[in-house]
């Protein structure tokens, strides 16, 4: 039986540049991902890497970009430094008429990681949106999760 | 009915910057929903046992169902059946279940469609493209007051697998 995958699919009144941004600009992920950011130079073949905004040695996630298509599709590699359970996370951004759709689609997932990303990537794409579409993310979002716990 | 028996096939998660009572009005009342939901009116008769209907913009029923669980502004689940003829006798009853709990400073709202059999990927296929589309807009609408237009394309696979078991589609 294959691994288990999480797909989660939200629509937001921004194009897919603003969206695109939106995942790699540390300034715009800060607001909505718990006060980090994802660092690489997003080529095919580069490490990226998810950190604490104000502590880059505080890596959370690791990976490789498997595809880098802006502002379309973006594919990486998933997995907790020094864990070798590795996941595999695709970006997919479609123009929808003035809208985009975003498609986050989390596979290879085991059964722990599956349920801790259930609960992240809702929250962490519902803050996108109202971010792209207000101007100010969820202000849960814009908290380190880890330190608050 | 036993609502036991119903397992969910579809959820659907999203955070909202709002209170519990202004979902729940945007999830009950009319002029809301058809700024959302591909135009339709939502009314329910809040309380147990009381009707729930959705009608296209010409008027036409096209959800009819009944409220079964019913506590404002936390929960309200009903039976959601499309009017389309033979679907309940083959697919049995639909369930959605609207839940909304506060989260930190904004409010969580998760979509739970229920049924008390097994439904192929090709009949959920609507729902997995419907819901988020129709929960995105209540969402804007909330935050900034307009709700994108979301026009969604007849789904095609659905359609197409209903017609497959005798079921009545447009």
């Amino acid at each position: 039986m294959s691994k288990p995958e999480f797909v989660y699919v939200i629509y937001i009144h921004a194009t897919p540049e603003k969206i695109w941004q939106a995942l790699i600009d540390p300034e715009m992920t800060k607001e909505f991902w718990g006060r980090h950011r994802n660092r690489s130079d997003w080529k095919v073949g580069s490490e990226w890497s998810h950190q604490n905004y104000d502590d880059a040695s505080d890596v959370s996630v690791a990976g490789t970009v498997i595809e880098s298509d802006p502002p379309r599709r973006l594919v990486l590699t998933w997995g907790h430094p020094n864990q070798t359970d590795v996941s595999r996370v695709t970006f997919d951004i479609e123009d929808f008429m003035g809208s985009a759709r975003l498609t986050v689609t989390h596979f290879d997932l085991s059964p722990e990681m599956l349920k801790a990303i259930s609960g992240g990537w809702p929250a962490v794409l519902s803050s996108m949106k109202t971010l792209l579409e207000t101007g100010a993310s969820l202000p849960m979002t814009r908290r380190n999760w880890k330190k608050a716990s | 009915m036993n609502i036991k028996n119903f397992k969910p096939a579809i959820v659907y998660t999203i955070y909202i910057a709002s209170t519990p009572e202004k979902v729940w009005e945007a999830l009950t009342k009319d002029e809301f929903s058809r700024q959302y939901f591909s135009g339709q009116s939502v009314e329910v008769e809040q309380r147990i046992g009381g009707a729930f209907i959705m009608r296209t913009p010409d008027g036409a029923l096209h959800i009819s169902g009944e409220v079964i669980e019913c506590e404002p502004p936390r929960k309200l689940t009903v039976t959601f059946n499309v009017n389309w003829p033979a679907l309940v006798e083959k697919l049995g009853p639909t369930l959605v279940t609207y839940e909304i709990e506060p989260s930190g400073d904004v409010v969580k709202l998760t979509m739970l469609q229920s049924h008390d059999r097994d439904i192929s990927d090709d009949i959920l296929s609507g729902g997995r493209a419907g819901w988020p589309a129709i929960l995105s807009g209540l969402k804007s609408l909330l935050e900034t007051g307009h709700a994108p237009t979301i026009k969604m394309a007849p789904p095609e696979r659905m359609l197409a697998a209903l017609k497959e078991l005798g079921i009545g589609t447009p």
